[in-house]
C-alpha cells in the first residue's frame, strides 16, 4: 500500500512539473499564452500569500489589528514600496510580526 | 550559491512544515520509510499533508492520487512559465529543474530569470536554490520522524510567515503599471471569495482570474 502511494504520488507530482519542461523544445507557445506569463508570477504569489495572511487559522479572515500577520505583511508592503529590496522587506516584516504577536500577548 | 542565499527565508520557512509533517505521519499511519518516501520523492509539501489526513480517513489509494494531481496542478502553471528560460538546455538539466519545482523554488528562479541581465547560467541559480530547498525538507521530515516528539509545537514559531513576507517582496516590484496592479487586487478578492474551495482550487481560480484582469486591462488600454 505504501509503496503504491508513494510510487503513484510520485509519478503524478513529477508528471505535472516535468512533461511541459521536457518536451518545451518542441512547444510553440500561443501569442496569447506569451502575453500571459509575465502576469503568472505575481497573480500565482498573491494568490498564496493574501490568504496566509488575511485566514490565518484557514477558516475566517481576520482583518483586525490583532492579527500579527497582517501587520507584519503592510509594514513589509509599505518597505518593499519604498525601498525596492527584498532583503530589507524580510527582516522588517518578519521584525514587526514578532514584535507585534509579542506586544499583543500570544 | 546564489540561488541558495535567495531561497534562505523560504527554507527556514518551510522548517516547521517539514518538522510538523514528520511528527504527524506517524499517527496517520504511516511507517518511517513510507514518510520518507513521500519526502525524497513526492517533495510537494501540501500534497503530502493532504495525503496524511486522506490516509487517516482510510481514502482509497486512488482518491488520494487524484487529490494529488489537482493539488499539484498549479505547478503546472510553473513549468509553462519557465518553458521560454529552459526551453535551449538539455534533459539532464529538465528532468532536475522539473523534479524540484516547488513554489518557493519558482518563486525564487523567475525572479532571477525576470532580471535583465544575460546571464547563461541562471539555471545554476535555480539548482542551487531548489536543492537547498530540498534539503532541508528531507532533513525536517527527518527530524520530525525522529525526534518531532521533542520539539515544542512547531506550529506556533510563526516562521512560516517568512514565505509571506518574501513573496511579499518580490510581488510589491511588479507594480508599475495598471495591468499588473489589476492582477494583483483581482487575486487578491478572488483568493479570499474562493479560499473554502478543497485542495487548492482557490488558488488556482484566483490566480486565472488575476491573468485574466491583467490581460484585460492591456487590451483595454490599447483602444484608447
Amino acid at each position: 500500500m505504501e509503496f503504491y502511494l508513494v510510487l503513484g504520488m510520485s509519478l503524478v507530482t513529477f508528471g505535472i512539473r516535468y512533461t511541459v519542461l521536457g518536451a518545451s523544445d518542441r512547444i510553440k507557445l500561443p501569442p496569447i499564452v506569451i502575453e500571459a506569463l509575465r502576469y503568472i508570477p505575481p497573480a500565482i504569489l498573491t494568490a498564496i500569500v493574501v490568504p496566509e495572511v488575511l485566514i490565518p487559522d484557514g477558516n475566517t479572515i481576520e482583518f483586525n489589528y490583532t492579527n500579527a500577520r497582517l501587520v507584519g505583511a503592510i509594514a513589509a508592503i509599505a518597505i518593499a514600496y519604498w525601498r525596492k529590496n527584498l532583503l530589507l522587506t524580510i527582516v522588517v516584516g518578519m521584525l514587526t510580526f514578532f514584535t507585534w504577536q509579542w506586544a499583543i500577548g500570544n | 550559491m546564489a540561488g541558495t542565499r535567495a531561497i534562505f527565508p523560504l527554507v527556514i520557512g518551510a522548517i516547521p512544515f517539514g518538522i510538523i509533517f514528520g511528527t504527524l505521519a506517524k499517527s496517520s499511519g504511516l511507517s518511517f520509510w513510507g514518510t520518507m518516501g513521500l519526502s525524497v520523492f513526492v517533495f510537494a509539501g501540501s500534497s503530502q499533508f493532504i495525503a496524511l489526513g486522506l490516509l487517516a480517513s482510510q481514502t482509497s489509494l486512488y482518491l488520494i492520487i487524484l487529490t494529488t494531481f489537482v493539488v499539484n496542478l498549479r505547478h503546472l502553471l510553473y513549468a509553462v512559465s519557465l518553458i521560454p528560460h529552459v526551453k535551449h538546455l538539455s534533459q539532464r538539466w529538465k528532468i532536475p529543474i522539473g523534479f524540484l519545482l516547488t513554489d518557493e523554488a519558482f518563486a525564487v528562479a523567475i525572479n532571477r530569470y525576470n532580471q535583465n541581465d544575460r546571464s547563461p547560467d541562471k539555471h545554476w541559480y535555480y539548482l542551487g536554490a531548489a536543492l537547498f530547498m530540498y534539503a532541508n525538507w528531507l532533513l525536517c521530515t527527518f527530524l520530525g520522524l525522529t525526534i518531532g516528539q521533542l520539539i515544542p509545537n512547531a506550529a506556533k514559531w510563526g516562521l512560516d510567515f517568512a514565505m509571506s513576507v518574501t513573496f511579499i517582496g518580490m510581488i510589491i516590484p511588479y507594480i508599475q503599471n495598471r495591468p499588473m496592479l489589476a492582477t494583483i487586487l483581482v487575486t487578491s478578492c478572488v483568493s479570499l471569495l474562493s479560499y473554502s474551495l478543497p485542495h487548492k482550487l482557490g488558488l488556482i481560480m484566483a490566480a486565472f482570474a488575476g491573468i485574466m484582469a491583467g490581460m484585460c486591462v492591456d487590451r483595454l488600454k490599447s483602444y484608447q
